[in-house]
């Protein structure tokens, strides 16, 4: 008869080492100030917590038709529910989406190529900027290869402010950097221009800036020369955005030593060369939380296109909270429309807290 | 000293002046920072220039490559005037290089890559040419096996090395040095020097900025010496340090010499 041998399962730690109680103890618990502030903080979220869960998800209503039908007492997400493909999309035919999803589908994908090894970064960048930017026009706009044509003043909802955030983003960089370097030439012509545009700029709001791109422009153009208003609004943030750019990566610039333009003009590097290899990557590495801190408050800033009856996603939510049905769903609105714009800007900034990381090869400067 | 007196022997063959200086002046605002400098070099000749502090070292050998601008006299190198056309500027550069107090090198570019920088886009050379030239000037600083590491992740004395190398990456015809070892240890200042020295023995045209006497005494050719904006004094070193003939050049000498 075989003897059967069963292990006895080891030992843990002692709990007093390693374990939960140990890190409660060393991280919550390590001095009266301590157990004073983690009780504190414990009473809050006691208070806080329970409500919003009970109200969010306990109570709350999923499925409907109408406001009348939340009735269990909490919160009434039928609402986002029903009007979901609107404040994704906007007015865009529903039978089109597809072609959103596509256009978001392939940039996730070229992007995710980065982490390839063996695939040269220039192409691919070269690709994002300037190819994959006309086919997600025509995706989106249509008119070719037998897709249905959408006009601009359909787009709206979620789509419109990834949109105007991105490319507002994307032209406002390059154009910020070279509004820096002129401020910073010696060349008069290009430091007027450069300083008088900037200032300028900064001195008005958005709202001016909107209101002007999609109302006044028209009036001083010569009939027929009229051109698309998501165009104008689109020209109008990338300028005002690359204004707040500039000064950003101006400081940038500013921090960099005399030493490094020197020693770059004395290889005999032209100007061009010395800005694009030598000085932009150290200052622009150096403003990285400056340079997101803009992007994400012009995404957010997208908003203030309702100003020219442009319905984005804030939009689009204000705009369904009017539904007769769902009167009294304003909160489920504002707090459905606080989570994805806290997606995307968190997203952002892990994202560039990343990056620093990542360039950061640890030496210090000189 | 046999190697001086070698250098000597070309020098003397080849009598080629290369850096000319005609009554430069420059002046930053009201301040007269150099007043009448008339100098020039010869191919292959190794200059040191001392002088105290703020007497205008570094824009004379700043003017070489026109990291400092002269508003009147006349600077040729290698036969080019220096003046404001850009086309002279960068041929001049493309044949001076320049190593500085504090190395400059590029903190975001690993060693290799600030070596092959200005091969590949100034001398528009092939990057893997430009790679094994870079790695044979690494190799004669003794420094190859760190080409991949960033700069801030060496010593001073082997940045310094580095910076080197660098200019000479260039393959430039002008070495200029601006006080290369002022900023360094003291135990990481021989290994700078000697890689000088065996720069100088063969044969660059050097034109450096230093107060390391014993490296002016085996290597120079002639010791300039500057004050307020002057060149007070040129000669040989063993005239220089054994017969200064200017009381400044000897009030000088007795501070360095005897610290
Ligand atoms: N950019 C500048 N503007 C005004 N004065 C300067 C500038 N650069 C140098 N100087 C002055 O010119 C003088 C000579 O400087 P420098 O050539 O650096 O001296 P050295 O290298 O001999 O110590 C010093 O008095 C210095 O203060
Ligand atoms: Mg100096």
């Amino acid at each position: 008869m075989a003897i059967e041998f069963k292990p006895s399962p080891s030992l843990p730690p002692p709990s007093t080492a390693v374990g939960p109680v140990a890190w409660l103890r060393q991280n919550l618990f390590s001095s009266p100030l301590n157990v004073f502030l983690t009780l504190f903080s414990i009473y809050i979220i006691y208070l806080i917590v329970p409500p919003i869960i009970e109200w969010g998800i306990i109570n709350a209503t999923w499925e409907g038709a109408s406001k009348a039908e939340c009735t269990a007492g909490g919160a009434c997400w039928a609402f986002i529910n029903v009007y979901f493909e609107q404040f994704m999309y906007g007015l865009y035919p529903s039978e089109e989406t597809w072609r959103i999803n596509l256009a978001v589908i392939l940039i996730v994908l070229l992007v995710g190529m980065f982490a390839i090894k063996a695939i040269n970064k220039l192409f691919l960048s070269l690709t994002i900027l300037l190819i994959y930017p006309v086919v997600a026009y025509f995706l989106f706009a249509g008119g070719v290869f037998g897709l249905e044509v959408v006009e601009t003043s359909r787009w709206g909802g979620l789509f419109l402010t990834v949109l105007l955030g991105v490319v507002g983003i994307v032209a406002s960089f390059p154009l910020g950097a070279l509004l820096a370097l002129g401020r910073r030439s010696n060349m008069p012509v290009a430091k007027s221009v450069s300083l008088v545009f900037i200032e300028t700029i900064r001195a008005v709001p958005l709202i001016t800036i909107l209101f002007m791109a999609s109302v006044m422009i028209p009036l001083f153009l010569p009939e027929g020369l009229n051109f698309n208003k998501l165009l104008r609004v689109l020209i109008g943030i990338t300028l005002f955005s690359s204004a707040y750019m500039a000064e950003v990566i101006r400081g940038g610039l500013q921090a960099i030593p005399k030493g490094q333009y020197e020693a770059a003009d004395a290889m005999g590097l032209t100007y061009w060369q010395s800005m694009v290899l030598v000085i932009l990557p150290q200052a622009l590495k150096l403003v990285i939380p400056g340079i997101v801190n803009s992007f994400i408050s012009l995404f957010k800033d997208t908003t203030l296109v309702y100003i020219v009856g442009m319905f984005d996603f804030l939009g689009r939510i204000q705009a369904a909270n009017h539904d007769t049905n769902w009167l009294g769903t304003t909160v489920e609105g504002y707090a459905f429309a606080a989570f994805v714009y806290w997606i995307f800007c968190f997203g952002m900034s892990r994202y560039s807290m990343a990056l620093e990381r990542k360039l950061d090869t640890g030496h210090k400067r000189n | 000293m046999t190697n001086t007196n070698m250098a000597r022997a070309q020098l003397e063959q080849g009598e080629s002046t290369i850096i000319e200086f005609n009554d430069v002046n420059k002046w930053y605002g009201d301040f007269h920072v150099l007043k009448n400098i008339n100098f020039s070099i010869k191919k292959g000749e190794r200059i040191v220039v001392c002088g105290p502090s703020g007497s205008g070292k570094s824009t004379m050998i700043r003017c070489i490559n026109r990291l400092e601008e002269h508003q009147k006299g006349s600077i040729l190198v290698d036969g080019i005037e220096m003046n404001n056309n850009l086309k002279n500027i960068e041929a001049i550069r493309k044949d001076v290089g320049m190593v500085f107090q504090h190395f400059n090198l590029f903190p975001h570019l690993t060693i290799l890559e600030n070596l092959t920088l200005a091969p590949i886009w100034v001398r528009k050379m092939p990057k893997k040419e430009a790679e094994e030239m870079a790695m044979h000037y690494l190799e004669r600083v003794k420094i190859a096996n760190q080409a991949l590491k960033y700069p801030g992740q060496l010593s001073g004395g082997q940045q310094q090395r580095v910076a080197i190398a660098r200019g000479l990456c260039m393959q430039p015809r002008i070495m200029l040095f601006d006080e290369p070892t002022s900023a360094l240890d003291p135990e990481m200042i021989k290994e700078v020097l000697d890689t000088m020295i065996q720069l100088a023995e063969e044969g660059m045209t050097m034109v450096c900025v230093t107060h390391e006497m014993g490296f002016a005494k085996t290597v120079a050719d002639r010791v300039v010496f500057m004050d307020a904006g002057e060149i007070v004094e040129a000669n040989e070193p063993h005239e220089f340090f054994d017969n200064p003939q200017h009381d400044r050049t000897q009030m000088f000498l007795s501070q360095i010499l005897n610290h």
